[in-house]
């Protein structure tokens, strides 16, 4: 009993990171129509933003953690912030009108450039934050009990305080409206006197936002990263995207939930080895009797 | 009268070369990558060797120059390595580190007939193929598993034993190896796995040897993963001793694993810089602010043994020559009397099991348990 839910807590909290990074997929694929493979390098930059902001933090003196983290957080999310205004400047508008494959290309293009730079810049080796906090709430008999450490519980509450954020911005305030608008036909917005340029470039620096409070959450929890992350993330939350349905918010979410329990779930009770097999077997099952995606609507032709 | 001057200088030119002769010894492992941190050990240990050597007037008159070699401890790019140090002309290699690594660049090197001896990789399969010219500096898997399975059965009476891997060639290989031995003690593990490299998240895998009761998790591994699984483990309050290879050799590690590293056991070589012939290697290194921890002096080691077969063999590139030679002869080195036996491992291997714990300075450190 225990156990099992204690394999429900390791998948909801794996499903949310996983949440967090598809949405920067889902929201760009939905706007533009392509695929950001430079999402998970911004994410693992994030990570290394953490880590140096942290390290800064205690250099300038500041001793208390949580000032230190929301510091941190403020600094982390505004950079890698521009690392996605950025990437989408350089890389995606020039190329906007042209082919289809042409942004795809200059997308992987942009993660090879952000990965070496990363690698060049801070070393290949694999870097480490040491545990910062170590607080637990325990359930059950001490031999047989289910655990959340404090650190998990702030993952599941930040996942759910950005994902309300994210739900107001998009439905609720102008910019949201102008999003919207923009993703249903760019060419009407246009004429409607919305500055689709600026539309499609806040998206992209909210999906980094997303990646970047992803990666300081995994940073904070496993302490362990390097300029490669950003790979194995990257293609992992993509799948969660498209197993939600591409496109769709809260189907990133759920689609990162699901992928996120079934990987814990069939580690925890059948098998570590064929645990990536299990989940893309699972993602092709599901795109065979709804190619859209869970939560996907199929494409409307527009006339 | 041009031309002759011509000539004249040409051949003289040609007489500079020869007499500046270098000899090329390849260096593979991992330059960069995740496991950089051994290819800078082998790297330097190395590079010192062979200063050492050159110092001393090289090899036959001729100086050793080093061309490293950078794999990412990836298969494909080790043979890519390797097809670059033949086409460069080396007259042998030390290398690769990751056993997955050096058994595909062996081909290559028993194809073009270089000798390669690696320093690190451990797998049985590396000197099991009847490669005529491939060495080892280093213990093998069978028997670092023999250790520790022996240890794990006797020392720490363990009733409940994980055994878990990260399905590499070196990892899985040493898993199973510590497996066989386990068995032969009359130990049935309750859990066989392997976890993916690259993977951050192994808190269902620990949840699930929770479920278990496992009293000793077993991995064959390498340091990130290995440092994740025992910090997870920690942090979810199972009480299992961690015990794994030689692969967690690494500063790193306890970087990674944090609190949980104190009482993680391994199996390593017997310390190469406790022993006496390796002072004063192990005070050069310190004076340049270096620790040659791990497979640094192993590094060294090997460059000794390719020296002084090339010394014996007038500088030949031949690799079975080269390799009759080193069957049948023993070297002095920084690690004291090596003798290789007939399928090119050590003739005596030297694996004890260490701890690691906090140090004075706060530190952490492995001691080998006595």
């Amino acid at each position: 009993m225990y156990i099992l839910a204690q394999q429900l807590i390791n998948g909801i909290i794996l499903g949310s990171i996983y949440g967090l990074i598809a949405i920067g997929y889902t929201m760009v694929y939905g706007i533009i129509g392509m695929i950001n493979f430079a999402h998970g390098e911004v994410y693992m930059i994030s990570a290394y933003l953490f880590a140096i902001f942290l390290a800064l933090a205690s250099i300038f003196g500041i001793t208390s953690l949580p000032v230190a983290l929301l510091i941190t957080l403020v600094l982390t999310l505004i950079i890698t912030g521009m690392y996605g205004f950025v990437v989408e400047r350089i890389a995606y508008r020039p190329l906007r009108g042209s082919s289809r494959l042409a942004p795809l290309i200059s997308a992987i293009g942009m993660s090879l450039v952000l990965q070496n730079y990363v690698q060049i810049a801070q070393g290949a080796k694999d870097q480490a934050l040491p545990p910062l906090y170590s607080g637990v709430i325990r359930v059950g008999p001490p031999d047989n009990f289910m655990q959340i450490t404090h650190i998990q519980l702030m993952i599941i509450m930040v996942t759910v305080v950005s994902m309300v954020a994210l739900h107001l911005l998009i439905n609720h305030t102008a910019l949201g409206r102008a999003c919207r608008a923009t993703q249903q036909d760019r060419t009407m917005a246009n004429l409607l006197g919305i500055n689709t340029d600026r539309t499609i470039s806040l998206t992209f620096v909210i999906g980094a936002s997303m990646a970047a409070v992803a990666g300081m959450l995994i940073t904070f929890n496993f302490g362990s990263f390097n300029y490669f992350i950003g790979f194995v993330a990257g293609i992992k939350a993509f799948t969660a995207a498209v197993l939600g349905g591409i496109g769709s918010i809260p189907g990133a979410m759920l689609g990162g939930i699901i992928l996120g329990m079934s990987e814990s779930l069939f580690a925890g009770f059948v098998n570590t080895d064929y645990k990536d097999v299990f989940t893309f077997s699972l993602l092709v099952a599901v795109l065979i009797f709804k190619p859209t995606g869970i939560l996907g609507q199929p494409e409307v032709e527009k006339i | 009268m041009g031309a002759l001057v011509g000539v004249v200088f040409a051949l003289s030119m040609i007489q500079g070369a020869a007499m500046a002769a270098t000899i090329k010894i390849g260096v593979a492992g991992p330059i960069t990558g995740p496991y950089a941190k051994f290819g800078e050990q082998l790297t330097r240990g190395a590079k010192a060797a062979a200063d050492a050597i050159n110092k001393a007037g090289g090899i036959n008159g001729d100086m050793i120059e080093i061309i490293p070699g950078d794999d990412a401890c990836d298969p494909k790019q080790a043979r890519a390595v390797a097809n670059r140090l033949v086409n460069a002309g080396v007259h042998a290699v030390a290398g690769h580190f990751c056993s997955s690594s050096t058994i595909p660049a062996s081909e290559v090197y028993d194809e073009a007939n270089v000798l390669m001896i690696t320093p690190a990789s451990t797998n049985p399969q590396v000197t099991e193929r009847g490669l005529a010219a491939v060495f080892r500096t280093c213990g093998r898997d069978d028997q670092q598993g023999d250790v520790a399975g022996d240890f794990i059965a006797r020392k720490l009476g363990a009733k409940r034993v994980a055994v878990i891997h990260d399905k590499d060639t070196y990892g899985q290989g040493l898993a199973d190896a510590t497996k066989f031995r386990l068995n032969k003690n009359g130990i049935k593990e309750v859990l066989y796995e392997g976890v993916t490299r690259g993977d951050k998240d192994f808190n269902s895998l620990v949840t699930k040897m929770k479920g278990l009761k496992v009293d000793v998790i077993y991995f064959g591994g390498l340091h990130v993963e290995a440092g994740l699984i025992a910090r997870q483990s920690y942090e979810q309050g199972l009480k299992a001793t961690f015990i794994s290879g030689d692969g967690i050799v690494s500063e790193e590690f306890p970087a990674i694993a944090g609190p949980a590293t104190e009482g993680v056991l391994m199996s390593f070589g017997a310390d190469p810089r406790k022993i006496s012939s390796a002072q004063s290697a192990v005070k050069m290194f310190r004076s340049e602010g270096y620790e040659p921890e791990a497979y640094t002096l192993y590094s060294y080691t090997t460059i000794q043994v390719i020296a002084e077969a090339l010394r014996a063999n007038r500088n030949s590139k031949d690799g079975a020559k080269l390799a009759k030679y080193i069957k049948s002869n023993s070297f002095n080195t920084v690690m004291g009397k090596k003798e290789f036996d007939s399928k090119g491992d050590l003739k005596v291997s030297d694996y004890v099991v260490y701890r690691w714990s906090k140090g004075a300075g706060g530190k952490y450190d492995y001691k080998e348990i006595p």
